[in-house]
Parts: structure tokens; C-alpha cells; sequence
């Protein structure tokens, strides 16, 4: 079975003015997104309230949930701790401005904002333990930790390419690299989706995917300099991009079959990772299409820069 | 087909062979059990299991086996909530003599682990239990060396003679105003004789005094702030296998923190308590008109003594008055005697307690004197309707050495094997100078949430298999089935390397699987559409599938390798459920290399070598 037109000759580059200007406006929208609206934080970079619940008669965990939602604490994090009347809720203290006095979240206060909403629906829950706070700061190192494992990651990458292949590349995947990155992380921050541990891992998976998805197209834009006598390069990068089209497009819809295999079946724990991935995913396979190649244009590759490396070769050297 | 040699065959099946054996231990679900091991002077044998079934037939809760298996009896239950009921019982029959703790048993058959094949770890949110992330308060130790070499230098400007206007702590260490520059020449002489890991340096008050800043050396403080992680991870590991959890897992993370995760508790009141206990020291004297052995019989100690155990359960008799406490131990190092080389621990008291250790010894060369370690655990009960909050209190004698010579200041503890002296030195530290421990972070993860997490996580790993399965096979024929086969030995490969390795999985561990599934079809359709341009080129399908590997390859190796930087990054930087999801995804990429490339390679050479074809499907 064949999805795509094996001889298709796309002149995506002729695109390439409307193509970098949308990745760009995306970039800009991104960027706002990111720090006007703000990333929705999870418990795990914020902090909050752990409290315990149990209840005389079985509970749903469903149930709870939206007992908290009503008054305000949707974000609450509602586990059932084994069997079927005892809860663990775990929050971040926002709908209670009461709550945080000076900076400082009141545990107790809290807890008691959760009875409240919770006796307002099921008369029979009672907290079953002293609440606890659980503290920010471990999130804060976390982030940090996670800001400089991407760096460490995309100048490694960089350095890479910038051996097996030529400046050009590194500086080309890193620009899409963070044009993946950045827009992935607006769309989760223009949605308000929350952004967890999970998503932090799932956001550097999409580094790890998007350079994946680079480095075979820049692979075939190497092999084309290095195979034809003449061309312009124009013409290479937009063959190369047509004949790893359908390479592209199938790994992307065979990984996003499984994302969204996770997403159904894993259950609330891998959601966020699944969702962000997905989203990677997409915005990956388009700027392999439509951003890299430009970019690559645009910083002058050339043919001459691409050969030294076939001096190496014996073989090849030998050829008239 | 001759392009593929015979050995690569020979490898492909002993690693695939090898991949399955080391996998399969993961098809055998642990069973919940409860382990009773012995305390001191209790034995395991077969008495006690007598005793064991026993007392679960009278309180008729079913069990499936009660085995003696090495130093520890087990009971298997077919489910946890027996297991919990079990283990209420046979703590309350059984007494103080014997740990009785939550189990996971494995059914794993003994010729797979003869091999050394296991099945991994299940993380806490795939198990259920605590999981305590603790905060080391560095400022703490800085303080506490601050006002030794406070004291220290007090007293050594006054045992000189030299006068001093004020000693107070400053910065990352101890500022001294002196009355005039030659009294600071002879001040800075004596302390650095005295107190080598100092860096003294000239400064003048702003009311233009002559005084001295005496800075703890930054690789002391480094050394002094490791120490105290490294004990307090010590003697965490101590309670916690006090408290008889099976499988804790107590590990140092970053510069200061302690990750503290037990598998099976779902009291984190009773847990805090057990993390928060407070250890000190006390040096006692013997009473050598007592018989140990004898006052242990009846019972008959001196009012002015007590009765100790040390690890061993050997009894002593001690005074009860104390010559030195924990809070007066400044150091303690396990190092080598100058003359012998033989191993011993160097103890460094304070100016306080090296007066009391003065006095003592001078009276008491050549009599013993024993260290008491004493762990406090904050307890509440209630009575009589109100909260009484106690200490549980567990003394041991932890070390018992004759006296030598007089001493004061410093001293070493000799006679000890290497391991015995890092472990006394490390007990000593951890009476005397363990830092305060904050919880910074708890969770709580119940049994029941964690089935469910690996009920769902299994069916993702499964469907998310199958669906990428059908898809390669419709779009790529039989070489999409080649390419099944691989992918399936894919994730058997990858989990057989965590299961050897011991990597602990976890929810994100499920997910970096999936995606490693999702993207190590990749180099198969880098491979088939490389064979399809071939094909298309006009080449001949042995040569198309020869043309379509060779070409392929660099691609191959110049995604993964990129790939798997990004996946070191996420395995080094990250913790936690990243670092779990990186180790995942790092040896994916490796499996995968093999599996794609190699094993595919092997399978298509063996369909389509040595015939004459007219077409390929692909």
C-alpha cells in the first residue's frame, strides 16, 4: 500500500516566505502565551495541601472530584488510597484567597475549605489526618534541572551535527528545535492545560523526537549535495523534502498511534504526557516539512560545504 | 542470501533466546505476603512456623504458605487485604522479638533466578506506599561548626593568655576582635596550629579594631555537608529496617535531599514518626563490681547503674551517669593509626566535653568505657480520652573499649576492623551532629490505585503494540511483518535489559516503552522506503534490499545517535519521573538499533536469500 505519490515534487520551498512567516507568528503567539497567560503549573512545581479523607460509606473518586469542583478546586489532584472510603486530595490553595496569609499556605484552613465543599454533597466525610504542606521548592529545582538538561541536550545535539554534517545543519535543527519546543509549550499554556512532571518529560521527548525528524531530512539533503554534480539548492532541499515525505508523514502517524493508544488506555496519570507528545508530534512532522529546509536556505548551504568530508573517502576520491 | 553471515545469525537467536529467558520472570506476578524476621536472641525455625499457622488458622484468615526461606519466614496470601489482616495478627502474637513486615513475594520459579533473571521492581504508583522526600538543613551543620571553633577559639586565646574583645560567629565562619596587631600575629599563629581548616585572614573592625576572619575551608564545609547527608541516609536506613519494611528505598538525591519511598505503608502518621526520631550519644563508664551475665539473670542492678545490650545482645553493666554526650562530639572519622596502620575512628570533642573526658580519664586509665547510642522515636497514645505524646527509646551499646591514656580534646577508639570502624564513626556522627530533617514533600499512593495503574498501563503497552503491529503490516506487507517481529522482540528485548539491570518501573517508565515502541518502527519505514526507491529505480529486489540497508543505515545511525543524546540528557539531569522515563527511552534506542536493523536484516535475508525473485513485498 502506497499513501503517497512516490514521484511527488512539491516545490515546498516556493512556500518558504509563507511557511517561516506562519512558524514565526506561531513563535511570537507562543511567547505570549508562555508569559501572559502563563504555564498552568501542576502540584509538583507549585506546592500545596495534602489532605486525607474517609468516608462512612463507598465513594467514588469521581464523586469527590466533583464535589471540589464546585466550589472551586477542580485542579485538585483526588486519589482513592486503597479500598473504596478513604481519599487523598492533594491542591493548590487558589480558591481560598484566605488561605495564604503573607505567602504562607494555612494547611488548616485548607482542609477546611475541602470538608466544606465535600460535607456539601456527602454529609459522612471526615478528614482523616492532620493535613500537611507539601513544598514548592522542590518543584523550583526540578524546573531549573529541567531547563538545563534541554540546553545540555540541543548543544550536544548541535555539536554533533556540527561534526557529522556542517555548521549550517546545527545551527538549522537548533532553530527548529526551538521553534518545536517553544510552540508546544504555547499550546499548553494557551489552553491552560497543566503542566506537570510528566509534561516536563514529555516536552523534552519532543526534543528528542523533532531532532530524530530532522536529522532524516537533513541526512537526504547531505546524500543529494554529495550525489548530484550540479544544482541549485533550491532544487536539492526540495527533493529531499519530497522523497522523505512519506518517511515523515508514516513515523509520525505510526508514534501517534501509540501516543493516542496511551492517552486512551493509560489512564489520568500519562495523559498530559500523551497529549503533549501528540502535539510534538504534529508540530515536529510540519517544521520538518515546512521550517527546516528554509532555514537551511536561508543560512547559504551549498554543495562545496558538504564535500570536504568525501575527500575521506578513498573510493570516491579515486573517481575521475 | 551470502551479503548476511552466518555469525549475525548465530547472534540474532542466542540475543533474541537470551531476551525472552530474562523477560519472562515478568509474566510472574508477586504475590502479597508478610515476612517475620528475627530480632535479637529470637531464631526463625520451624517452632515458629508452627506458631505462625497456628495463630492465622485461629483467627481464620486463609493462607496460602508459610515457608522458612534463608533468615526470614514468609506467608503468602492470595490477596492484600488478607495480607493486611495477617499482619495485624501475627505483630500482635508474636511480639517485640520478631519484625513483622508487608511483603511482595516472588513466584518467580528458582531456575529462572539461578540465572540471576528477576522481574523488576514495581515504583510506587504501580505498588502502593510512601513515598517522603526530606530536606537535610545544611545551615544547621554550618552553625554547629561555627560555635565549635567559637568555643574552641575562646578557650585557646584563653589558655594563651592572649586578650580578646569579642568572638562571635560571621559569614562562613568565626570572627575574633583582638586589642592590638601583635596580639592578632600570635593569635592567627596559635589558631592555626591548633585549627588547621581554617583560612585566617587580617580585617579591621569598622571601628578600626584589629581582628581576625576565620573561614571554615569551603572543602571542609563540602566534606562536613556530604557527611551529614550520608549519615542521616545511615541511620534512615536504620529505622526503616527497624520499622521491618520490606524493599525501602532510602537514597541520597541532589546536595540535600533524602528520598525515602515504603512500599506497602499507607500510614504516613506512623512513618513521619519513625523519619523523625532524634539519635544521640552518651559515653558511660563500666561498673566493674557487676557481673553482667549475672545481673541479666536476676535482674539485680546497682541504683546507680543500668543494664545495656549491645548489637549482639551481650549484656553490660554500666554507670548511669554520663561523662560526655552526642552534643558535645564535634567529629568523628574513621582513619588509620600513624604507628600500626590499623584501622580506627577519631573523635573530637568540644572544649566542655573535653574537660569532662580529662577529668575522667585521668581517674580511669586501663578501665573500659562503652558508647551508648540512643534513637528516640516521638510516640502518641491515647489515654483516658486525651493525647499523651512520649519517646520510645531504644538504647544500644554500640562500642566498649578499654581506656589508654589520658585524654581530652581528641582521642581514637583502636581495636576495630576497618568495617567496624566506618560504621562506629558513622553511628558517632550520627548521635552527635545529624542535621535537622524537614519533609518537603509526602504522597501517599494506595494499593488499589497502583493495580489500576499497571491494569492500564499493560493495556496502552499492549493496544499501542497491536494497532502499530496492523498498520506496518497493511502499509508495508511482508516486510511490515518482518518489521512486527522486530518490533515485538523490541519490547521483550528492552524489557528483559530492565529487568537485569533492575531498573524500578514506573507510570512515565509505561509511557517512555510506549514511545520507544512508537518510534523504533521508524528505522524499519526509513528501510522500506529506502528498498520501495530502489525498487522503483530499477534496481533488482536483491539488490534493492541490499541498496535499501546499506543507505539506510547512516540515516539510521545519525537519528538514533542524536536521539539517544537527547535521552542521556533526560537519564543524567532529570529525577525522578523524568530520570525514569529517560532510562526507559535510553535503552529503547539501543534495543531498537538491534532489533530494526539487525534482526530485520537477518529475518528478510533468510526469506528472500538464494531465490530468484521478480517482485517485493513492500
Amino acid at each position: 500500500m502506497e499513501i503517497f505519490d512516490p514521484h511527488s515534487n512539491i516545490n515546498f520551498l516556493g512556500l518558504r516566505k509563507v511557511s517561516v512567516a506562519i512558524s514565526a507568528l506561531l513563535i511570537v503567539l507562543s511567547i505570549l502565551a508562555i508569559t501572559v497567560r502563563g504555564l498552568n503549573y501542576g502540584l509538583d512545581f507549585t506546592g500545596g495541601v495534602l489532605v486525607q479523607v474517609s468516608y462512612q460509606k463507598p465513594v467514588d473518586v469521581g464523586e469527590v472530584r466533583d464535589a471540589l469542583a464546585a466550589s472551586g478546586f477542580g485542579d485538585a489532584v483526588v486519589q482513592s488510597l486503597g479500598g473504596t472510603r478513604d481519599i487523598s486530595i492533594r491542591l493548590q490553595p487558589k480558591a481560598d484567597p484566605a488561605a495564604v496569609v503573607d505567602g504562607e499556605v494555612k494547611p488548616d484552613r485548607v482542609a477546611a475549605d475541602v470538608l466544606k465543599s465535600l460535607q456539601a454533597r456527602r454529609t459522612d466525610a471526615q478528614l482523616s489526618g492532620p493535613p500537611d504542606f507539601v513544598g514548592p521548592q522542590v518543584g523550583a529545582e526540578l524546573r531549573n534541572s529541567g531547563i538545563i538538561a534541554v540546553i545540555v541536550v540541543i548543544v550536544g545535539i548541535m555539536i554533533y551535527l556540527g561534526l557529522r554534517f556542517e555548521k549550517r545543519f546545527a545551527v538549522a535543527a537548533l532553530a527548529s528545535e526551538v521553534h518545536d519546543t517553544l510552540i508546544t509549550v504555547g499550546i499548553i499554556a494557551a489552553v491552560q492545560r497543566e503542566f506537570d512532571m510528566t509534561v516536563l518529560a514529555s516536552v523534552l521527548a519532543v526534543v528528542g523526537y523533532s531532532i530524530n525528524d530532522k536529522v532524516v531530512v537533513f541526512d537526504r539533503v547531505r546524500e543529494l549535495f554529495r550525489a548530484t554534480r550540479k544544482a541549485e539548492p533550491i532544487d536539492i532541499l526540495n527533493r529531499a523534502v519530497n522523497s522523505t515525505l512519506s518517511r515523515t508523514i508514516i513515523t509520525s502517524l505510526f508514534t501517534g498511534i501509540t501516543m493516542a493508544a496511551l492517552y486512551l488506555f493509560g489512564g489520568s496519570a500519562v495523559h498530559g504526557f500523551a497529549i503533549t507528545m501528540l502535539i510534538g508530534i504534529l508540530v515536529g512532522t510540519l517544521s520538518s516539512i515546512f521550517f527546516a529546509c528554509p532555514i537551511l536556505l536561508w543560512l547559504g548551504v551549498s554543495k562545496k560545504d558538504l564535500m570536504p568530508v568525501t575527500r575521506e573517502n578513498p573510493e570516491l576520491a579515486r573517481r575521475p | 542470501m551470502s551479503d548476511f553471515p552466518r555469525w549475525k545469525y548465530a547472534l540474532v537467536v542466542i540475543v533474541l533466546a537470551l531476551g525472552l529467558l530474562y523477560a519472562l520472570p515478568n509474566v510472574f506476578r508477586p504475590q502479597p505476603a508478610v515476612q517475620i524476621s528475627a530480632n535479637r536472641g529470637a531464631t526463625i525455625d520451624t517452632a515458629l512456623q508452627k506458631k505462625v499457622e497456628s495463630t492465622l488458622d485461629q483467627d481464620k484468615i486463609p493462607y496460602q504458605d508459610v515457608a522458612i526461606e534463608g533468615d526470614r519466614l514468609l506467608a503468602r496470601f492470595a490477596n492484600t487485604d488478607v495480607q493486611l489482616r495477617a499482619s495485624d495478627a501475627l505483630r500482635l502474637a508474636l511480639g517485640d522479638n520478631y519484625t513483622v513486615a508487608l511483603n511482595l513475594a516472588s513466584t518467580v520459579p528458582h531456575w529462572l533466578e539461578a540465572i540471576g533473571a528477576h522481574a523488576m521492581p514495581l515504583g510506587l504508583d504501580l505498588q502502593g506506599g510512601v513515598h517522603f522526600l526530606m530536606q537535610v538543613d545544611q545551615n544547621a551543620v554550618l552553625q554547629k561548626q561555627q560555635q565549635r571553633y567559637l568555643d574552641d577559639i575562646r578557650s585557646l586565646l584563653r589558655e594563651k593568655n592572649i586578650h580578646y574583645d569579642a568572638v562571635s560567629p560571621s559569614g562562613q565562619g568565626v570572627q575574633v576582635v583582638l586589642r592590638s596587631a601583635a596580639d592578632r600575629d600570635e593569635a592567627a599563629k596559635i589558631i592555626n596550629a591548633d585549627s588547621p581548616d581554617l583560612v585566617l585572614t587580617d580585617i579591621t573592625t569598622p571601628g578600626g579594631a584589629p581582628a581576625l576572619q576565620a573561614n571554615i575551608k569551603p572543602e571542609k564545609i563540602t566534606e562536613l555537608a556530604q557527611d551529614t547527608i550520608r549519615q542521616n541516609v545511615t541511620t534512615l536506613r536504620n529505622r526503616v529496617n527497624a520499622l521491618g519494611v520490606s524493599e525501602p528505598l532510602i537514597q541520597q538525591q541532589g546536595d540535600s535531599r533524602i528520598v525515602v519511598e515504603l512500599p506497602g505503608v499507607q500510614d504516613t502518621a506512623a512513618a513521619k514518626k519513625i523519619l523523625g526520631a532524634t539519635a544521640t550519644l552518651e559515653y558511660h563508664a563500666n561498673d566493674p563490681n557487676v557481673n553482667p551475665i549475672e545481673a541479666e539473670k536476676t535482674g539485680n542492678v546497682p541504683p546507680d547503674d543500668r543494664l545495656y545490650h549491645d548489637k549482639d545482645g551481650r549484656p553490660l553493666v554500666l554507670k548511669k551517669k554520663v561523662i560526655v554526650s552526642g552534643d558535645e562530639l564535634v567529629d568523628a572519622s574513621q582513619s588509620y593509626d600513624q604507628q600500626t596502620g590499623t584501622p580506627d575512628v577519631d573523635v573530637t570533642l568540644n572544649s566542655a566535653g573535653a574537660r569532662k573526658m580529662l577529668d575522667f580519664t585521668t581517674q580511669n586509665v586501663g578501665k573500659p568505657m562503652a558508647v551508648v547510642y540512643v534513637d528516640r522515636v516521638p510516640e502518641t497514645k491515647v489515654v483516658d480520652g486525651k493525647e499523651v505524646r512520649s519517646f520510645k527509646t531504644t538504647e544500644e551499646v554500640i562500642n566498649n573499649a578499654t581506656i589508654q591514656g589520658v585524654f581530652g580534646k581528641r582521642f581514637q577508639t583502636t581495636g576495630l576492623s576497618q568495617e567496624e570502624a566506618q560504621t562506629l564513626a558513622v553511628l558517632l556522627r550520627s548521635g552527635s551532629l545529624a542535621a535537622p530533617t524537614d519533609i518537603v514533600e509526602q504522597r501517599v499512593i494506595g494499593p488499589s490505585l497502583g493495580q489500576d495503574n499497571i491494569q492500564k498501563g499493560e493495556r496502552a503497552v499492549v493496544l499501542g503494540l497491536l494497532l502499530v503491529l496492523a498498520a506496518a503490516a497493511i502499509y508495508y506487507k511482508l516486510f511490515g511483518l518482518v518489521a512486527d517481529i522486530a518490533l515485538f522482540f523490541n519490547l521483550v528485548i528492552l524489557i528483559a535489559v530492565m529487568s537485569a539491570i533492575g531498573v524500578t518501573l514506573t507510570m512515565p517508565g509505561i509511557a517512555g516503552i510506549v514511545l520507544t515502541l512508537g518510534m523504533s518502527i521508524d528505522a524499519n519505514v526509513l528501510i522500506c522506503e529506502r528498498v520501495r526507491e530502489e525498487l522503483r529505480n530499477g534496481s533488482t529486489p536483491l539488490a534493492a534490499i541490499r541498496a535499501g540497508y546499506e543507505k539506510a543505515w547512516s540515516t539510521i545511525l545519525d537519528a538514533n545517535v542524536t536521539h539517544l543524546l537527547a535521552a542521556l540528557g533526560l537519564m543524567t539531569l532529570g529525577s525522578g519521573a523524568i530520570k525514569g522515563f529517560g532510562v526507559t527511552l535510553f535503552i529503547g534506542i539501543l534495543t531498537s538499533l538491534f532489533t530494526s536493523v539487525t534482526v530485520t536484516h537477518a529475518i528478510t535475508a533468510a526469506i528472500h536469500g538464494g531465490r530468484k525473485l521478480k517482485t517485493l513485498s513492500v
